[in-house]
């Protein structure tokens, strides 16, 4: 499994994701080898799935962002996968997840203000099949974002 | 705002994916030389389109095996300041993400964890002993999945 020396690189590429390979290694006090063939071994493994953009939608012009918490109607048996399969069809939703607790599924949805919101909200969120209930929560500022892990 | 093309929006799509491609190789791609491609990543970086990168890490085999969704609603507002509570959360370090919000919750949290027993440790002694924290609703997380989003539309 992994050691400190791994450990000590997911720390400082976690913190910095746009560090180059040999910035990196020199951040840890490596050899660029040494960390490109433990880099190599956690990709390997699937522990490292890689390095993303992070996508900034309100200077696409998306100025709202909404969480959509969905209570379904569970005595249709195949209620989350008919819901999960056109909600993915919405264009606007950028995330699903789905939970185990008083919400089944969470839709992430960004709008260019709050009348194409309203619009996307009527005619493609209310039309998805097998809603029992839902709530809306309306961003209004992201406090902490970088997602990382306490390793 | 500014004007973006289709290859832009590719551009953003294929970067989302994976940031660490290089502009010759996203260049041959959409049939664009390289320092075309690297000045279109520049633009979108100094538009504030691109922000940033982040390492994307298999929780569950780094031995975070659960992942909750607190919503928080503060006990006492206008007497507890947002300030010292957004300090506060966002110095946890198994509290991953933060956001005000508006609706049922005041706040809305994304707090990893290697077990329930371990969840209940973070709950109990970091966040319900928060300035100002009230009511807290947990949903644990089973599934995710992030969509490409109304690119090029």
């Amino acid at each position: 499994m992994l050691d400190d020396m791994d450990r000590r690189l997911l720390r400082y590429w976690q913190a910095e994701p746009s560090l180059s390979p040999g910035e990196l290694a020199e951040r840890c006090g490596m050899t660029p080898g040494k960390a490109a063939r433990r880099i190599a071994k956690m990709e390997d493994d699937g522990i490292v799935q890689g390095v993303s953009a992070v996508v900034n939608w309100a200077a696409l012009g998306y100025a709202v962002e909404v969480s959509l918490r969905v209570t379904l109607d569970k005595t249709q048996s195949n209620a989350f996968d008919a819901f999960l399969a056109e909600a993915r069809q919405v264009p606007e939703v950028i995330e699903v997840q789905t939970f185990l607790g008083r919400v089944d599924v969470r839709l992430s949805i960004i709008a260019r203000d709050m009348a194409h919101y309203q619009q996307i909200y009527r005619s493609r969120i209310l039309t998805l099949p097998h809603i029992a209930d839902i709530e809306a929560l309306m961003q209004v500022a992201r406090i902490k974002s970088e997602q990382t892990l306490p390793i | 705002m500014i004007d973006l093309d289709d290859i832009d929006h590719q551009l953003i799509r294929s970067l989302a994916r994976d940031a660490t491609q290089s502009a010759s190789a996203l260049g041959r791609r959409y049939g664009l030389s390289q320092p075309a491609t690297w000045r279109r990543i520049r633009r979108l970086e100094e538009e504030g389109i691109l922000r940033g990168r982040r390492l994307r890490l298999n929780a569950e085999s780094l031995g975070f095996g659960v992942t909750v969704f607190l919503g928080i609603k503060l006990a006492t507002k206008g007497r507890v300041s947002l300030e010292d509570f957004e300090r506060a959360v966002a110095a946890i370090p198994e509290v991953q993400t933060v956001e005000h919000v508006l609706g049922l919750y005041d706040y809305r949290l994304r707090v990893v964890a290697r077990d329930l027993p371990d969840f209940e440790r973070v709950l109990r002694r970091r966040i319900m002993t928060l300035p100002g924290a009230g009511e807290v609703e947990a949903n644990v997380l089973l599934s995710e999945e992030r969509l490409p989003g109304p690119l090029g539309l």
